[in-house]
This record gives C-alpha cells, structure tokens and sequence, in this order.
C-alpha cells in the first residue's frame, strides 16, 4: 500500500537517506530496523511529511499496491491525489494524517500532557467532530446532530480504553500516567484518528518484557481487527522477529537487505552492520552464525 | 477546614523569642537607614536628626509579623484529612464564585442604595464600568495566550481597531452603535487573521517580538494617519451609546422622559455598567462553550504539543488563525464600548502599557481558567484603584507624604509577591473539557503554557 522510490534526504553536507526504496504491504507489519544514525526516523519523517524530502516518491494507496502506470501518470501531473493515490512527498504533515490516513507515534512520546487520557483520544478524532459541528456553529448552539457525533467520539475513546485497560484513569492527565501506560495511550490516540497505516518509532522503548509481550498482542490486535497495516522502527529484536512479516534493513542511509523474519537474521550484511566488522570478516561472521 | 492546634507545632515561648530576633534585627536594620536623618543646617553642613521612633516601629513591624507568622498553621502533610479540606475549600471557591457573580450582578444598584447618585457615580464608572472592560480584555486574550498558548503582546491593537471602528462609522456615518459592534468586531478579527498569517511560523520569543511590534504599529498608524484618525489629538464627540434608541440626554426626548423618570447622569453609567457586563458574560459563554467543541480542543492541544497536533490531521494554520480571530474580535467589541462610553479615543490610550496589563491579567489568574482571569481584573485594576483612596496614610506621616505616589509601588510589590507564591496564577488547575467518569481537574504541573 506504500511504496518508497529512490528516497534520499540531504541535511546540509549529509546524506540521511540515500536512494532508499521499499514497499509496505497491505495487512502487513513491515519493521524498518538498522543501527543507531542509520536514518529510520528520517524516513518516518519523510512519509509522515513533517520532512520534504531532497528527493524520491513515496506512493501511498488505501487499497493495496498502486498500479506503476497510474502512480507514474500521477506523478507527472501536478496533482496530489488521484484516483486513491496520495504523492506523499507533496502534501504537508496534517493533510497526509486527514487524507492518506497515515498516523504516527514519536520516540519520544508526544501526549498532550496536560489533558485527560479521554480528551488526548477526542483530540484525535478532531475530523469527524469538526464536520459535525459545522464551523464550530452547530457546537455553539448543541444542536443534536452534533451531540450524537460527540457521543460517538467518546464511544470510541472509551472503547480504546478498554483496550489498552486505562478506563479507569480516563479522567487523569496523560502526563501522570507510567510511563507504558503512555506509549500505548500514544497509539490508542493515533488508531482513533482513523488511519490505514499506522507508522510507530520504537514502540517498545523503555518497556520491560511484559509490557513488551502487551505490546505485541495490542500490535497484532490493530492489525487483525482494524485490518490496518503497520511499519514501526524498533530497535527490540525479539519484538520485531516476533511479529514482523517483512523487515527492510537500513545502514547508513541504504537498505542492506530486505525480507522475512528469518532471512534477515540470515543475512550476512545485517549481521556486520549490527556487530561492526570489516567487510574481510563478514564471512567469518556469517558461519559463526550458521554454525 | 480542619483546626490545628497551636501547640502541635511550636511552644508559644519559642515564637516569642523567635520573634524577638526578627525584630531586634529589623531594628538594627533600620538603625542606619531609618533612625538617622541628615539634614542640613543653618550653616549649610549637615547634621544627624534622630528619629527613634521611626526605628522602634521597624522593630516592632519586625516583631509582630514574625510572631504572626508562627501564629498561622504550618503546611500540612497531603493526608485523607488535606482532601477532605481540599474538596471544602473547593465548595467554598463555589459559593465564593456564586456570591461575587450575584455581588456583581447588584453592584450598582447596591452602591446607588448606599451613597445616593452623587456618590456613586465613581464607584459605580471606575470600580464596576473600567474594571468590566479589563475582565472582558483579559477573557478575549485568554483565547490566544491561555487556550492556544501564543504569546501576544500586542493585543491592545484589537481594542483600538474597534475603538476606532466606532468612533469613525458613528462620527462620519452616523451609525448606531448596535450596529457599529458587530462590525467593530468583525474588523478586528480581520486584523488579528492579518497579525495571525507572517506570526504562523513564530514561537516563543520572537512571536512576542513581532506581536509587541504589530500593536506599536497600529498606534503609530493612528498618530500619523491624521487625515483619518486626526492624529494625536483623537476623535472627539463620539455619538454616546443609546438605550435601544433612546439617548441619556435631558429633555423630552431622552431616556429619562421616557421612562418618566427625573434626569441624571447615574442612569447612562448604570446602563454602561450593564452592557459591559453582558458583553463580558457572552464572551465567557462563548469561550466556555468553545472549549468544549473540537475547535477548542484543538487550541488546547496546539499548546500542549504542536507536532502531535499535526501528526492527528489538524490544520495548525488554520487554528492557530481562529484564536487570533476569535481574541481580537472580543478585544474589538471591548473597543467599541469603549469609545462609546468615554465619547473621546486618542491613540494614547492604545500603548504598551495596557497590553501588559491585560497580560498580567490573564497571567497572574492563571492561563485559561475564566474565573482566575475575573479575579485578576478585578485585583489588579480594582487593586490600583483602590490605591488612589489612600489618604489615611497622611494621618500617619503627615501632610506632605503624596500616598498615590506611592500606587504603582505597592502594585507592582503585590504583583511580584503573587508571582512567587503562586506562580503559575490565582487557579493553576485546569477542568477537562469531556470526562468519563468523575471530573477531575487536571494539576498546574503537567499543564503546559505554550511556547507561542
């Protein structure tokens, strides 16, 4: 449903992201994993478009993988959008959320801190309430139409609650709240923005393994029954073999292998470019690691 | 609220040498500062006059504040019993609230009972009218500054756009002022969209900065734009508000007549007295019902962290542009009544001045708590006012001592003192906007302020 063309992301003299491609399938959980500075978080950034990036194309469709033919006639036009093809790389930060329904979580967690678990799960679902309330006119006046959608909004806040068992601290600040409690808030807050693709950096940071293992099952939950797609970055392998269909492998701003679970722990290459040997000693490593 | 016994804490002979201390050392203080005088003499050399008493009422001051200071209950633990006091002295805070509203509501007619017209005219027109303005000021920049958390220095150019609105339609056109508030309103939104667009990418700092800038703009604009605005001398003789049509004037054809009643100027402050007071509530109904709408949570959520905001779909330009529309429109109505009610504007009234005091307001009540802001206005303008009936103070130090010099002073000393007692304003907590189960507020700590 995503597909990444030649991304390359230039900061001043250095290369963050060099001539990266790779596709995220519908239904899948696609990992992006490599070493530290390897320029994960700059490609979440470029599909999330809070970065424009130097250059490349980054198609995204609801329905599955975009025919090549449409998503070249799209980019030779001027448009963003057509026919369900979004040209990431086009569209600022919030329409990208509202249009491509792409969601994210950050590394370091960005609740609203100040407002209640409850009303952090409202502010997501700011779309369909705004539509609702007509300019803010029908709020004003609380006509019923609008009641119902704000109802409906706190339905399904509370429903993610449930969830990620937080009811009964749905009226505390998210910033009071421990710290696992807030990473999975954090997700609860981008599912209820309605998206297709969901994008989390390093969910499972900071978490101990129990949480991890909840962490797992919600990720899994998302995917089987909202049928939405995931791509995280995380640097927890036992985390990503578990649940991971598909692992793109990033180092120093390239993608050095790409595949299932078990053919990337196969892989020579990541087995260097996560322990550091040079290039002479890969071999050595790699029938260590078969052996 | 729970008792403590006196004794729990500190002996009483403990305080007493405690404050003995305190006060031999305020004594000594004063000794040098207080006690000696140097004057000059016949021969023009100076001598040492003393003046003791001036010292033993350091000492004394010293000494009793510090025993008062033992006297008052020390800090409790956080137990059982402090909630029980917290949830009390929340009820209190209600009916304190439900009492200054009905207060507020009877105010004039409550002072007009008690001096007599005569008297009343100034309690009624500087402490009920001028304070009014301030708390509907305070309530339209708590949209900017305390909801959405951008920090305008210079929304008194909003209050001027619609003085000056007023002041042109009612003086070139002739125009009603009923019919003048919308548009004054409108006008000043317009201005705060036109502020709002190159301050998008600002934060902070150098939002303050630009915003400091735009409301000298808009003064210098209205000093130089003479052809329009007549420049530093201001428009005059601005048509006075009516009563639905009927104008405060003697004669048969005033409001007074009408209403068969014998003329006097109390009815037009009176009635000024009402109109500010409901422009000031629609603007809380506003600000209290968009609070709860999306596009309420979306200010709130733009000064707790703007890149989330982005990450969930919402527009930041776009509601960072309806705070500043939503404020200065408010501000523009406030402007309108102001002009109407002093009949004169000048682009003096417009300085830097009075955004910072409309600032402090909304600061010292605490960011986006309504009724903080109320209690600010009232404090800081009523505060100052009050400062002016110091003349007791000449039966103390005599005929020459000017106690209103001494006004700003003591506004500045108490505003200062606020600040480090409760930093964060009169109410830091914040009441959640929706809620699931019980309505909890939601502690000044995790609240964040902002950063433009």
């Amino acid at each position: 449903m995503l597909r990444v063309e030649r991304l390359s992301m230039r900061f001043g003299g250095l290369l963050a992201v060099d001539g990266l491609s790779f596709d995220v399938r519908r239904g899948d959980i696609t990992a992006l994993i490599g070493p530290n500075g390897a320029g994960k978080t700059t490609v979440f950034n470029c599909i999330t478009g809070f970065y424009k990036p130097t250059t490349g194309r980054i198609a995204m469709s609801a329905e599955g993988l975009a025919d090549p033919d449409a998503i070249d006639a799209l980019t030779r036009s001027s448009s963003r959008e057509r026919n369900g093809i979004h040209l990431l790389e086009r569209m600022p930060d919030h329409e990208i959320a509202r249009h491509a329904r792409v969601a994210r979580t950050f590394q370091n967690i960005r609740l609203f801190a100040g407002m209640s678990a409850l009303e952090n799960l409202i502010v997501a679902q700011h779309r369909p309430l705004m539509r609702a309330s007509i300019f803010s006119l029908a709020g004003l006046v609380g006509a019923p139409s609008f009641r119902a959608a704000e109802n409906a909004a706190k339905q399904k806040a509370g429903d993610w609650l449930a969830r990620i068992n937080l009811l009964d601290r749905a009226d505390d600040p998210a910033g009071a709240l421990p710290y696992g409690d807030q990473r999975r808030l954090e997700i609860a807050r981008a599912m209820c923005a309605d998206p297709v693709l969901l994008c989390l950096d390093e969910p499972a940071a900071g978490l101990n393994p129990r949480e991890s293992a909840d962490l797992t099952a919600l990720l899994r939950m998302i995917r089987d029954e909202f049928g939405v797609s995931l791509l995280l970055i995380e640097h927890d392998m036992s985390v990503v073999m578990e649940i991971s269909d598909h692992i793109v492998v990033l180092d120093y701003g390239r993608k050095i292998a790409d595949g299932t679970p078990a053919e990337i722990r196969a892989d020579p290459s990541v087995i260097a470019a996560y322990l550091g040997v040079p290039d002479e000693e890969v071999d050595a490593v790699v029938q260590e690691a078969l052996s | 609220m729970a008792e403590t016994p006196v004794a729990e804490h500190r002996p009483a002979s403990a305080a007493l040498a405690e404050a003995a201390r305190v006060g031999l050392i305020a004594g000594a203080l004063a000794f040098p500062v207080l006690a000696l005088r140097a004057e000059p003499d016949f021969s023009n050399r100076l001598v040492l006059q003393p003046r003791w008493s001036w010292m033993l009422g350091a000492a004394v001051a010293g000494f009793a504040g510090r025993l008062l200071l033992s006297l008052l209950p020390p800090r409790r633990p956080k137990t059982a019993q402090a909630a029980q006091a917290k949830r009390a002295s929340r009820r209190a805070a209600q009916a304190f609230a439900a009492f200054g509203l009905g207060l507020i509501f009877i105010w004039p007619l409550l002072v007009l009972l008690a001096l007599g017209p005569g008297g009343a005219l100034k309690w009624i027109d500087n402490y009920g009218v001028q304070i009014l303005i301030y708390v509907m000021l305070g309530w339209g920049l708590n949209i900017v500054v305390g909801l959405a958390g951008l920090l305008d220095l210079g929304y008194v150019a909003f209050y001027a756009v619609g003085a000056y609105s007023y002041a042109l339609l009612a003086t070139n056109y002739g125009a009603s002022f009923w019919i003048c508030l919308p548009v004054a309103g409108c006008l000043a939104a317009f201005w705060g969209v036109l502020l709002g667009f190159p301050v998008l990418r600002l934060r902070g700092d150098y939002l303050a900065i630009v915003t400091l800038a735009f409301g000298e703009i808009i003064r210098i604009v209205l000093i130089n734009f003479s052809a329009l605005t007549n420049g530093d001398a201001g428009i005059a003789s601005i048509p006075r508000a009516t009563f639905f049509g009927l104008p405060f004037v003697p004669g048969p054809k005033g409001f007074d007549a009408f209403f068969g009643l014998p003329f006097s100027p109390i009815h037009r402050v009176v009635f000024l007295y009402y109109l500010i007071l409901a422009l000031a509530l629609v603007t809380n109904l506003a600000t209290l019902r968009l609070r709860r709408l999306p596009i309420g949570r979306a200010w709130e959520a733009l000064r707790e962290d703007e890149i989330a905001c982005r990450s969930l779909g919402i527009d930041t330009t776009k509601t960072k542009l309806t705070a500043f529309a939503l404020g200065a429109m408010f501000g523009g109505f406030a402007g309108a009544f102001f002009a109407a009610r002093q009949g004169f504007v000048s682009p003096s009234s417009f300085n830097f001045t009075e955004s910072a005091t409309i600032l402090a307001i909304v600061v010292l009540g605490g960011r986006g708590s309504q009724i903080g802001v109320a209690a600010a206005a009232i404090a800081i303008v009523g505060g100052s006012e009050l400062l002016r009936e110091l003349d007791f103070l000449k039966h103390v130090f005599g005929e020459d001592f000017d106690p209103t010099q001494y006004r700003m002073l003591l506004v500045g000393l108490a505003m200062v003192m606020m600040m480090n007692w409760r930093p964060r304003g009169f109410v830091s907590t914040r009441e959640p906007s929706i809620f699931l189960g019980a309505r909890k507020q939601i502690g000044g700590d995790f609240v964040k302020e902002g950063r433009g």
